[in-house]
């Protein structure tokens, strides 16, 4: 026989109405099932290659080649304090694990259509496991990235104990952009398809293989709107000691990427509600 | 005692429009632009289904409510709308307990990973905890009978040994409430004999409650104490299996001895290799009947349409007593199984031959199925024709009415008789 206690609880299921609130104690209650997800994502995303995890090496150490390749030796941005190698890499390592967790994110409820159909579970997992999967590969691009640096003889200075509140609000923004496009892209497949391209917009305009320090002074103002890049620059600064740090303008990448984020986690709320019935 | 689970009126509105959903940014864009600049056309093409309308039931404790009703019907809206995969348009649902929805089999199950990890990755998605897998692991590998394979990746795995191991984790979950959806459907049938088994256990000795919707009526009358019978969306009838299902059974099968069989989305039959058009049964004479005398041989005539050509599938149809029990399946290929390896395009016409002085005088329903065999059913027609076998000189006729009380099959098979002693 169920125990007697359960009788207490009544649950009531009806038609819910505007902006709810996000319900923390059943993600509480669902956080197994998240880090099953995790699991299961890092688990199965080499599965059936020949290189297996080291897809997460070989494609920062491409990129940051490549990368060099256009921006230093083709297009002649030059950087003094750290080789270019170097400077490229910290970004690359970081920019991935951005992009991919966005492009994993956006099509991650359209993957797992077949559970929002059949189970019920808070669907805000789903995006936020993906995203979290996608830190595993940052977790092993940013020990090469140590690697590397150690290679070149770069020692850490005191701002390198700065550097997990960057990589927050990377994290930040893309749950956020994540929580957005997923939504989305469950109800407007649009969303998918227009994804790599702005993928490649975004990474053209965030100083990625350049540095901000090459961008035209009246334009700057309009990079920092880019959560990126202050995650970029901030980065940079404090694991290689690149450049100054602008104190107001990495509090208003922080801002923005709070604003994606909440914002992002409200529409998604919203939309979770009759998402089985148009996925 | 308060119900376990009260559904107080509730509904559920689908819209659908003319030029299907909108599922791209440019169709919702268009719109709005149509609507600002007047010339809106959109508002009336919109067409609202009510998939259910003003359902209240309440569940008792330890009760087995089987939900039956035709394809359409609102049977597994009202499963989502309980298991919260969608919300109700209007009214509420009150429960009491933790509920586990089981709308299909192994949801979640991935290929790559082994039967070990998607056991935990399943139990995780149906709502049990990882102590509580660790605790029920062994007797989960016990029930799904995959103790060898544990560590093997699932898609290695034969679709019986999936099936088993999916539903065996389903099993075990230890929820007060529990909502199947035809997941019996699956496996051979030692095994769907196995998860019945633990069905009637859950409800008979756990005491839990079970939300379960099948269209196979004699599973309904054997596991539910009680049946919701729901007809476009609304309860038709409520109350003791048995009473409802006859209701379902004299209402839904249609009369007469031809039906022309449609389809509840005629757009699908485009993705179907096979479907159904037709369905008859004949009387000795060859003429369209339901009335078949017993003494002679009739027939079942099935016209079908194999839209490409198919490997591998086969044609069923399967006969139920007036309670809803199947009595015996028959398939194409029993005495062709050539036919049943390779089918042309075309249309075509099956016919089924039942010899004299088989079925017992009574009603009996007939279900007609296309599928591959333990893979997937290509189409279905639940119940589709009745007809009646009358007693006209059988055997049994010396004990007319009574002759249901000797079963369905009239069986005549050799007796000796000798003398033992003088």
């Amino acid at each position: 026989m169920p125990d007697s206690k359960i009788q207490t609880e009544e649950m009531v299921i009806r038609s819910s109405k505007g902006i709810s609130a996000l319900h923390l104690r059943e993600l509480w209650e669902f956080r197994e099932l998240f880090f099953f997800l995790v699991w299961r994502d890092i688990k199965i995303r080499y599965k059936q290659t020949v290189l297996g995890v080291a897809w997460a090496v070989i494609r920062p150490v491409f990129a940051m080649a490549a990368f060099t390749f256009v921006f230093n030796k083709l297009a002649g941005f030059t950087v003094n304090e750290v080789p270019y190698l170097v400077f490229v890499l910290c970004g690359v390592t970081i920019w991935n694990f951005f992009s991919e967790s966005i492009s994993f994110a956006t099509n991650s409820l359209i993957k797992e259509s077949n559970l929002i159909t059949k189970v019920y579970f808070p669907r805000i997992i789903i995006p936020s496991a993906t995203v979290l999967a996608s830190f595993a590969d940052f977790i092993v691009a940013f020990i090469l990235f140590l690697i590397v640096m150690l290679i070149f003889g770069i020692a850490p200075t005191a701002g390198f104990l700065f550097f997990p509140a960057f990589v927050l609000i990377a994290i930040l923004a893309a749950l956020g952009i994540g929580f957005w496009f997923s939504a989305l892209s469950a109800r407007y497949r649009d969303i998918a398809y227009a994804l790599p391209f702005a993928i490649q917009v975004l990474f053209w305009v965030t100083p990625v293989g350049y540095s901000l320090a090459h961008v035209p002074e009246k334009w700057r103002v309009y990079f920092w709107l880019n959560p990126m890049t202050g995650v970029l620059e901030g980065m940079r600064w404090s694991l290689l000691g690149y450049g100054e740090l602008n104190g107001t303008a990495v509090l208003g990448s922080f801002f923005i990427a709070l604003v994606l984020f909440i914002t992002g986690m409200g529409n998604f709320t919203r939309m979770e509600r009759k998402m089985a019935d148009f996925i | 005692m308060p119900a376990v689970i009260t559904a107080h009126n509730v509904g559920k509105q689908y819209i659908i429009t003319r030029r299907h959903l909108h599922n791209s940014l440019r169709d919702v864009i268009a719109e709005k632009f149509s609507r600002l600049t007047g010339r809106s056309s959109s508002a009336n093409d919109d067409v609202l289904i009510w998939a259910l309308d003003d359902v209240s039931f309440d569940v008792q404790q330890g009760e087995v409510l089987g939900v039956i009703g035709r394809n359409g019907a609102g049977k597994s809206t009202l499963l989502k709308i309980i298991s919260r995969i969608t919300e109700p348009t209007s009214g509420e649902i009150r429960f009491r307990g933790r509920v586990a929805s089981l709308l299909e089999v192994g949801t979640g199950f991935s290929g790559e990973l082994t039967g070990r990890e998607n056991v935990y990755l399943n139990g995780a998605i149906l709502g049990m905890k990882k102590n509580e897998i660790d605790r029920k692991f062994d007797e989960i590998v016990a029930f799904a009978e995959v103790e060898q394979f544990v560590d093997t990746p699932v898609k290695r795995y034969s679709s019986g040994m999936y099936m088993r191991l999916a539903f065996a984790v389903a099993a075990h979950l230890e929820t007060e409430i529990l909502i199947v959806d035809e997941v019996l459907a699956v496996g051979d049938s030692q095994f769907q004999e196995k998860c019945l088994r633990r069905m009637e256990n859950i409800s008979k000795q756990e005491g839990r409650t079970v939300l379960f919707v099948s269209h196979n009526m004699g599973t309904i009358t054997k596991l539910c104490t009680h049946a919701l019978y729901l007809q476009q969306g609304k309860v038709r009838a409520l109350g003791e299996t048995n009473s409802v299902v006859s209701q379902y059974l004299h209402s839904e099968v249609q009369e007469g001895a031809e039906k022309i069989l449609t389809h509840q989305h005629p757009n699908i039959l485009h993705f179907k290799e096979i479907f159904f058009n037709k369905i008859a049964v004949k009387d000795h004479q060859g003429l369209y009947s339901t009335e078949i005398d017993v003494r002679y041989p009739s027939s079942i005539v099935i016209d079908y349409t194999v839209s490409k050509p198919v490997r591998n599938i086969e044609i069923s149809v399967r006969f139920f007593s007036y309670d809803g029990r199947p009595v015996f399946t028959c398939h194409q290929s029993d005495l062709q199984p050539d036919l049943y390896l390779q089918r042309q395009q075309g249309t075509f016409r099956a016919v089924l031959t039942l010899p004299p002085n088989i079925l017992i005088p009574g009603e009996y329903y007939i279900s007609l199925e296309a599928h591959e065999p333990a893979e997937r059913v290509l189409d279905k027609h639940e119940h589709v024709i009745k007809f009646r076998v009358n007693e006209t000189g059988s055997k049994l006729s010396r004990y007319q009415p009574h002759q249901y009380m000797h079963g369905v099959i009239m069986a005549e098979f050799p007796w000796t008789n000798e003398r033992t002693s003088s």
